[in-house]
């Protein structure tokens, strides 16, 4: 809300400037994000032409002499228009025009040019407000313009505009008139009164109008004729108004229907009575009906639109736009001035799929009824006193809504205790003083009587509220609530493996959840349907992903393409999928790696599978899951290497994925996901002490010749079984392939602890252990002892 | 014989003062002291002697075979610490080679600020909760007393996956639930910090975003309550410094509501360009529970009071690690995230 300051204070007395106006108005809560003069020029003066010459050296600059009053200045104008005996504003030496233009004395080819004739353009006015004259040339001031006046203050546009971003509560602010309160209540002023005073003729409006309103998305109606306007240009104050606040002028009777609309907030819509016919009908619109809105655009509409109709048609969208057909032009000689009240819900939704307008904008934050008639007041006021217009009397009107002041009972204590103030009942009642609020008071008891203007207050704590706004709360001493008695909670197990995971030296990540549509099938073989936004942004972020791996394989590549080698990255987030009609979203943790893990002199650790593999087995061991989990073999996604992925399992439960990127996508990079609200369900043994043995363990190797298809965990599980209690760990240390035990054979060697937790153990019992375990090898999967 | 074992004495001390290593000692005991040494040879020979003799020998050959002990003794004591030397010489490292580069990760900056004010809350019993992110328009906007066609709905410009369905816009959904939640009604203390996210994207915004909302019901919460906890954590988490403004404002689900500035911790007021020369920064909404928003959830407006709060993190890190550009929070570029990987 732009906020003519010149236009507010025909309403309330302000001493301030702008700049502390905007930072009083901020600190009652409606904050400001801008103070600017409407034109910032600066070392401007009213001159007069007083002889214009052709450049000598230019098809199109003129030198000309141009009275100032004190002086007589030389200045070469390039303006088509400029000519003798024009009144011009100068800007002067050192004058300062908008975007960092100042004014110097110089000679433009060869002719001394001490100042610059302007347009309105040049002094900062928006292209769109430039009349006609300003978008070739210079501006023109009247003939009876003072030589040596300031040009802006002699034009009205000496204002100051303050935007303003309200809060979505207060629509009361949307109008001068509503500020005036606002600014009163600060300042402790007297709102003044409106003028709203008119003569009506004979002629009586019921003989000749009817309006039937047929929706209940329509509270008040009210119709108002007006005969025999007089299209013209508006007097200054009303087109300078209008600039300041944002709006382009027209002409003076559409001029005054914008004008009304800042002043009171309520917005109009003036018909060209004689398109419109002698009958409207406020009506819900048919699905598919047509309208052509005042911009020239046909509308669809459809019956959730309220419409405004005569006897054939709509000839209006309610609360947004007026239509084409009725539209006020310079022919236009008597017209129908429309205030009415719409519901806010349906002007925002019809707003929000058509067109958003000052007056949408304004029907949607609700409107107070007093406000309507007021209105139509005051245009009828401004029509007789500026376009010449005769006012019918009388009103047609349909009105359901309340116009009565809002009662809410509250007590002194109920603001002090809220608050946590100490106030005393006579700062709390000077606060609703301010606000024009009555009240009756009776011992702890008030009884508030709010104007409908503040509609956005309804409950007690709304004038809690006011009383902390007004009063202020700076004086306020915090304290804390007293302690509840209990300590407060967090689950910290994904702060555990946060942590868990640095200490393995991966580095966190945070991506968007928000991917493309085309990568979240992507690193998964899953069975779900995707999460779609349903108006996205981009392309690229139109879906939720489900897992993590694409983002993951993003920065990757972001960091591939700048050099940064060695990502070892992870992230704890959500992945998203809708089953069985149902949404869900499941914690994961997503790991990729790539480069060397560690490196020095020497000495250097390459990422591969294993070594990633490791890190898995490392978060599961570090959660509890030891000995639960394993990794076997599936299908898998086409984005992984099929020889070097794993399903990791736990009890016989898929809880996630490691594995490498297809060699087609990347080279050597490798990626892991465990679902971890899945893992984390599964209950786990708390960490508890475990006798160890006092007897010194043995070791033994064990080297074996197997055949290349059976795997380690084959030869583990055979081991572990026939090694019996006393074996207490198998370790793998070497894996051999040659010529030298045969094709298709692999050596593996083992070392073998033994340990008895009573005794040391006799060589005797171990070579017995290691007898045994041969024999089963050889008799579960044809192993031979490698010579 | 006298005389060839004093000569053979004074010869071996002096073949072992010129022995410059173990190998060449050994040799001399050998030599000297060995079974078919000249020692033993000479012992060999006291068969021969008379039995008067012998034992006067028999003596000088002892304290012959214990000089040239000792002497070998003291010689290999010396040869051995120059071995050990000479070895720990050849073992000098160039220590200045730089380590065996072991990865430290880091944690994201976000994580970082979210760990500080859980732990923060955690002290001040706040229970941590969370959640979900695809989140109903019940709990994002209608028990927050925002109903549909609210215009504060216009506030938060959210991602709809359906009707019903959206991305939360705000962790104060994590409000709705926790008041459902809790079937006996009794107080409420937690904070939930999350993501959430909202049609918005250019240099300042990001459409996904962190937040940390805070509730408290309890009888007789004041605004008092509200002030005083929120000072502390600005002050906990910016420094001791840090003042708080209270600037009236407007949320469906609080009422009275304030918008909450620090006062700039870049020019501690003076304005900078951080606070665009107003001297504050404003970075928490905050206010009252709304008695609908109670109302809606279970709990008594006339025996349960509350105050809520929220603040984005992303714009906490900024300040806290001097980030100029929201994006590089979510760039992942190596050279960032490596930055924060210290205590």
């Amino acid at each position: 809300m732009k906020l003519s300051t010149n236009f507010l204070k025909d309403y309330v007395d302000i001493t301030v400037d702008a700049k502390t106006l905007a930072e009083d108005m901020t600190k009652v809560g409606n904050e400001y994000e801008e103070v600017k003069k409407l034109l910032p020029a600066t070392n401007l003066t009213i001159g007069k032409v007083l002889e214009c010459e052709n450049h000598p050296d230019s098809d199109h600059l003129h030198v000309c002499k141009v009275d100032i009053g004190s002086e007589i200045l030389n200045i070469v104008c390039g303006a088509p228009n400029v000519r003798k005996g024009l009144k011009v504003i100068v800007a002067l030496p050192g004058a300062e025009l908008p975007g960092g233009i100042t004014i110097k004395k110089g000679i433009i080819r060869g002719q001394e040019s001490n100042g610059m004739l302007c347009s309105l353009e040049e002094l900062g006015l928006e292209h769109k407000f430039l009349p006609e004259v300003d978008k070739t040339g210079i501006h023109e001031l009247p003939e009876d313009a003072i030589i040596g006046e300031e040009p802006i203050k002699y034009m009205g546009l000496d204002d100051e505009v303050i935007d303003f971003e309200l809060t979505a509560n207060r629509g009361d602010l949307l109008s001068i008139l509503g500020m005036a309160y606002e600014v009163a209540a600060i300042y402790g002023k007297e709102v003044k009164p409106i003028d709203l005073k008119y003569n009506e003729e004979d002629e009586k409006i019921d003989d000749s109008f009817s309006v039937d309103v047929k929706t209940e998305n329509c509270t008040i109606f009210l119709a108002k004729k007006i005969k025999n306007v007089k299209i013209m240009e508006s007097p200054d104050f009303i087109k300078n108004r209008l600039i300041a606040s944002g709006i382009r002028p027209i002409n003076n009777v559409v001029d005054i229907s914008n004008y009304v609309m800042l002043e009171v907030g309520q917005p109009l819509h003036f018909y060209d009575l004689d398109k419109l016919g002698n009958h409207i009908v406020v009506r819900m619109a048919k699905d598919e009906e047509k309208l052509i809105t005042l911009d020239g655009v046909e509308r669809n509409l459809t019956s959730s639109d309220i419409v405004i109709a005569n006897d054939m048609e709509a000839v209006g969208l309610a609360g947004v736009m007026g239509g084409l057909d009725t539209e006020i032009d310079e022919n236009t000689k008597n017209i129908l001035i429309e205030a009415a009240i719409f519901e806010p819900t349906k002007i925002r939704q019809t707003a929000k799929k058509i067109l958003r307008s000052e007056a949408s904008t304004r029907y949607e934050k609700g409107l107070d009824s007093n406000r309507t008639y007021m209105a139509v007041d005051r245009a009828c006021k401004l029509l007789q006193d500026y376009a010449d217009a005769k006012i019918v009397s009388g009103i047609v009107k349909y009105d359901t809504t309340d116009k009565e002041d809002t009662k809410i009972d509250i007590t002194f204590t109920n603001i002090n205790n809220l608050l946590g103030m100490k106030l005393s009942n006579n700062e709390i009642l000077t606060v609703f003083d301010k606000l024009g609020f009555t009240y009756v008071v009776n011992e702890n008891n008030i009884q508030v009587s709010v104007p409908k203007r503040r509609i956005d207050i309804s409950i007690k704590e709304d004038l809690v509220e006011e009383v902390g706004r007004i009063h202020g709360v700076d004086n306020l001493i915090g304290k804390v609530p007293k302690l509840s008695g209990r300590p407060g909670h967090l689950d910290n197990k994904i702060r555990a493996i946060r942590n868990k995971m640095i200490s393995l030296g991966l580095n966190e990540t945070l991506t968007y959840i928000l991917i493309n549509d085309k990568e979240v099938k992507n690193y998964t073989l899953d069975e779900f349907e995707e999460v779609r936004l349903q108006s996205p942004m981009s392309e690229d972020k139109n879906t939720l992903r489900y897992s993590m791996i694409p983002s993951m394989v993003k920065i990757y590549e972001y960091n591939n393409a700048r050099n940064n080698s060695d990502i070892s990255i992870f992230e704890i987030g959500k992945g998203f999928y809708k089953k069985q009609g149902e949404y869900g979203e499941e914690l994961k943790l997503s790991v990729l790696m790539s480069g060397t893990y560690f490196k020095g002199v020497g000495i250097t650790e390459k990422v591969n599978f294993y070594t990633i593999k490791g890190i898995a087995e490392e978060i599961l061991d570090y959660l509890g899951y030891e000995g639960r989990y394993s990794f076997v073999n599936n299908e898998f996604a086409k984005e992984f290497h099929p020889g070097q992925t794993a399903e990791i399992s736990v009890n016989g439960d898929s809880v996630g994925i490691v594995g490498k990127v297809h060699p087609n996508i990347l080279k050597d990079v490798y990626v892991m996901e465990i679902n971890l609200s899945k893992l984390l369900e599964k209950r786990v043994g708390k960490m508890k002490y475990k006798e160890f043995s006092k007897f010194p363990g043995i070791k033994k190797d064990l080297a074996i010749v197997v055949d290349t298809n059976i795997t380690s965990k084959n030869v583990e599980e055979v081991i572990k079984k026939a090694g019996g209690a006393l074996l207490t760990k198998i370790e793998i240390f070497d894996i051999y392939k040659g010529a030298n035990i045969g094709e298709n054979k692999k050596s593996l060697a083992y070392s073998l602890n033994f340990e008895d937790k009573t005794k040391t153990l006799t060589d005797e019992e171990i070579n017995k252990a290691i007898e045994n375990i041969v024999c089963e090898l050889e008799k579960k999967i044809g192993a031979t002892l490698r010579k | 014989m006298k005389e060839e074992i004093l000569k053979l004495k004074e010869e071996a001390i002096l073949e072992i003062s010129s022995i410059q290593n173990l190998q060449d000692l050994n040799e001399k005991r050998v030599k000297f002291l060995g079974k078919k040494g000249a020692l033993t040879a000479l012992l060999r020979g006291m068969a021969e002697l008379s039995k008067e003799e012998r034992p006067i020998i028999g003596t000088l050959v002892n304290e012959a075979k214990e000089e040239i002990e000792k002497a070998i003794t003291e010689k290999e004591n010396i040869l051995q610490e120059k071995e050990i030397q000479e070895k720990l010489n050849r073992e000098r490292l160039d220590i200045t080679i730089p380590s065996t580069k072991i990865r430290r990760g880091s944690k994201h900056p976000m994580n970082l600020i979210i760990e500080e004010l859980e732990d923060f809350f955690v002290s001040m019993g706040y229970d941590v909760v969370s959640g979900p992110e695809l989140e109903t328009d019940e709990y994002c906007f209608e028990r927050l007393n925002i109903p549909k066609g609210h215009p504060a709905r216009d506030m938060q410009d959210s991602f709809y996956i359906d009707a019903e369905h959206l991305l939360r816009t705000q962790t104060s959904a994590v409000q709705a639930r926790a008041m459902m939640k809790n079937e006996d009604k009794t107080p409420i203390r937690i904070i939930c910090p999350g993501k959430v996210y909202r049609r918005d994207d250019d240099a300042t915004h990001s459409h996904q975003f962190g937040q940390v909302e805070g509730l408290v019901i309890d009888e007789n919460i004041s605004l008092a309550d509200l002030k005083g906890t929120l000072e502390l954590f600005v002050k906990h988490m910016l420094g001791e410094n840090s003042k708080l403004r209270f600037r009236p404002s407007y949320f469906p689900f609080t009422e009275p509501s304030y918008e909450i500035d620090v006062s700039c911790f870049k020019c501690n007021g003076k304005g900078c360009n951080l606070c665009k020369q107003t001297g504050w920064i404003e970075i928490l909404g905050s206010g009252m529970v709304h008695p609908n928003v109670l109302k809606q959830n279970g709990y008594d407006p006339d025996k349960y009071s509350g105050f809520a709060f929220g603040t984005g993190l992303d714009r906490l890190a900024m300040f806290k690690f001097g980030i100029p550009d929201i994006r590089l929070l979510y760039t992942n570029d190596i050279r960032f995230l490596n930055q924060f990987d210290r205590f």
